[in-house]
């Protein structure tokens, strides 16, 4: 069983909802992100999510696009990245890890270059923004002999049809953007939400994640009634762009903010219990 | 062979894999969106349903008599088609070779060829439903066109355009202003066309509901380069028919400037199956492509993912998109279109390249010689003339697309003419 599904079956058996952060790797630099990747394990994350910097990052809003340019600033690579995850690796070996990003950069490194790479360095999966299914096969064939996950995404436009193929080829768990729009948008509409979360699960068997717009313990809370994990990414960046200019105190902000995500989800979760 | 004046870009949509690979045709893209390994569908889950609903109405429209109708009749009154096939006789005779034929392009409505494109995408708008447009911009003729279009039949307009973009092309700025059009300035990454793409695909992501985007080039994701090509291929269908009826035999060679690739393709495309005829794609090499300061992925970059297909690209070793530098704003792009990669890969294009200031040359040449001046874009297609007529005979014919009028360039060009405007 892959890593991230054994985190899913764990979180289950224990009646509780995933936290998953996204940051981007090396923002603002390259020595911040392993240890604020181990500051969030301590405050109560599941899974991390690691951005991948790209040039040209089309399906995000301006908060993640800075962090992008304040990374690629620094030269930060594909792998850059693959080497903090085998950092953090050696001194956790349970914690989920994915990449969050775009293919150009694994384009260039060659698919299978990548898998064996992401293998060695402890990756458990890759969630690759600008491939839908139908360009994933070739990916997602190499992924998998490396034992590793490709996390497909879910929209407020995917079709019951598409919804059920994507349940056929996705593994890991699936992410539902929550918002018509680009990351770091608002005015996420919990109904809306509750309403296609439910279409989704009854038509694949996957835990479902819930992303795009979450931003407040309130709304993570209302998303962790319906969904398997709670995705918050923006909200993070914006706190960890606010501190650029002193990184030490990065680590202990995010932690701080991600303690009162996961008390307003402990409190759902007990509540549901 | 695929030379009938038909929409034959549809044809591929009905069959998964290589489309009629046992007949030997050509009839590119396949079901997905492919020309070969490049092309498809790479975009955000969310754009895949609209990028499926457009596909449908577009399929649905191009075979639609009404809909070909009033898409004639526009290009007809409106553009002023069709646009005329002229012997440049004094420049041919200078050249020394064979004799050269100007698509003039440039003397349509707005300028240039992008109004083929904008008129037929806003007319599926309509169709669709949608009551907002956006748009990208390089040197802004596509955001005129769009512009143009949008205030014709009543729709909101928002075009994307770099900052560095919006400088060097003040006036244009100003004529989407006039035509009612918001043009917004985009200050992420390189500032120029490729981040202004970014930011429209983003805002289309965000407002899909009533918002029809309309990409101006031959790139994007399916089923946009085999739609912009057959809005344009216009131009070939035009010109193959003009050559025809002039001397009764088809051109020796084609030759068109290659920026997201809509002009050149839309030349193009109706003479790929006539084996006779050379085909020149001319990328922009600005300052020289030893220097890396070009816009020339076909000659000089390497296949890869970007703006929702893969193709030729500037990239680093880490797959980062590089700047792109040429004079002309229209060719300042580090992709290009997927079908022109598919056609390099064949064989049948050749692409080469030549420099600003082997374009600015040839802008000044045809200037004096034919009264006509061209855009900086189109000047890299002329510049090209320059080395290839000499070398057939005075018997073999030319074509070359004069895409666009330089009237936008006049302060690029006396700007490094050391003049002031
Ligand atoms: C006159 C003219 N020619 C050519 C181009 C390049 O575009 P394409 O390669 O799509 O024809 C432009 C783009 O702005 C243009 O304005």
């Amino acid at each position: 069983m892959s890593r991230i599904a054994a985190r899913f079956e764990q979180l289950r058996d224990r009646g509780r909802t995933a936290l998953i952060p996204f940051v981007t790797a090396g923002d603002p630099s390259a020595a911040v992100t392993v240890p604020l990747m181990h500051a969030m394990v301590a405050a109560g994350v599941d899974l991390i999510e690691l951005g991948v910097p790209f040039s040209d990052p089309i399906a995000d809003g301006p908060v993640i696009q800075r962090a992008t340019e304040r990374a690629l600033a620094q030269g930060v690579s594909l792998d850059d990245v693959l080497d903090m995850v085998r950092q953090f690796r050696e001194q956790d070996t349970e914690t989920p890890v994915i990449l969050m990003g775009y293919l150009n950069p694994i384009e260039v490194m060659g698919y299978e270059t990548f898998a064996v790479a992401a293998h060695g360095a402890g990756l458990d999966g890759a969630l690759i923004v600008d491939v839908p299914p139908e360009e994933g096969h070739t990916l997602v064939e190499m992924l998998k002999t490396q034992g590793l996950d490709l996390v497909y995404l879910l929209a407020p436009t995917s079709t019951e049809s598409r919804i059920a193929r994507i349940g056929a080829v996705a593994s890991g768990f699936v992410y539902y953007v929550s918002v018509k729009g680009v990351t770091g948008a608002g005015n996420l509409d919990t109904a809306a939400v509750a309403e296609k979360v439910g279409l989704i699960k009854s038509l694949i068997r996957l835990p479902v994640g819930v992303g795009f717009g979450i931003n407040n313990p309130e709304t993570a809370a209302s998303v962790a009634r319906v969904a398997d994990a709670v995705i918050v990414g923006s909200a993070i960046v914006s706190r960890i762009e606010a501190l650029a200019a002193t990184p030490e105190l990065i680590p202990e902000a995010v932690a701080e903010f991600l303690t009162g995500l996961r008390q307003a989800i402990d409190e759902v979760d007990a509540h549901v219990a | 062979m695929s030379t009938s004046p038909d929409h034959l870009g549809l044809a591929g949509f009905d069959s998964a894999g290589a489309p009629h690979a046992s007949s030997g045709a050509y009839n590119w893209p396949d079901a997905g969106g492919h020309f070969g390994p490049y092309g498809g569908m790479f975009v955000p889950e969310t754009l895949m349903h609209p990028l499926e609903e457009l596909r449908t109405a577009y399929e649905r429209y191009m075979a639609d008599p009404q809909f070909q109708a009033e898409l004639d009749a526009d290009l007809q009154d409106y553009v002023g088609r069709p646009s005329p096939l002229y012997h440049a006789e004094r420049w041919s005779r200078e050249l020394g070779g064979a004799q050269i034929f100007l698509k003039r392009e440039d003397l349509n409505h707005t300028g240039a060829h992008k109004v083929n494109n904008t008129i037929g995408q806003a007319l599926l708008a309509r169709r669709m439903g949608k009551t907002r447009i956006i748009a990208e911009t390089g040197a802004g003729q596509h955001g005129v066109a769009s512009a143009t279009v949008a205030a014709r039949l009543g729709l909101e307009c928002v075009v994307y355009m770099g900052e560095v973009d919006i400088a060097r092309q003040e006036a244009n700025v100003y004529r989407m202003r006039l035509l009612g059009a918001r043009v917004v300035s985009v200050t992420s990454g390189s500032r120029t066309l490729k981040d202004a793409l970014n930011e429209a695909m983003r805002d289309w992501v965000t407002n899909i509901d009533n918002t029809f985007y309309i990409i101006g080039t031959v790139a994007g994701p399916h089923p946009y380069p085999a739609m912009v090509r057959d809005f344009q291929a216009v131009i070939g269908r035009e010109a193959r028919a003009q050559m025809l009826a002039r001397s009764g035999r088809l051109p020796d060679a084609l030759v068109a400037c290659v920026g997201g690739g809509s002009n050149a393709i839309g030349l193009f495309y109706p003479f790929i199956g006539d084996e006779g005829v050379a085909i020149y794609g001319v990328e922009a090499a600005g300052d020289g492509l030893q220097t890396g300061r070009h816009a020339a992925p076909l000659c000089a970059g390497r296949p890869g993912v970007l703006h929702g297909n893969r193709t030729y690209l500037m990239e680093d070793n880490h797959g980062q998109i590089v700047e792109t530098h040429s004079i002309s704003a229209g060719l300042d792009y580090p992709g290009v279109g997927p079908e022109h990669a598919w056609l390099k890969d064949s064989g049948r294009a050749r692409y080469d390249s030549v420099t600003d200031d082997e374009a600015l040359r040839a802008f000044h040449h045809l200037t004096r010689t034919e009264g006509i001046i061209p855009a900086l874009e189109s000047s890299h297609a002329l510049a090209y003339v320059h080395k290839l007529a000499p070398t057939m005979r005075k018997d073999q014919t030319i074509i070359v697309n004069l895409s666009g009028r330089g009237d936008k360039d006049m302060h690029t060009v006396a700007s490094h003419d050391g003049l002031v405007l």
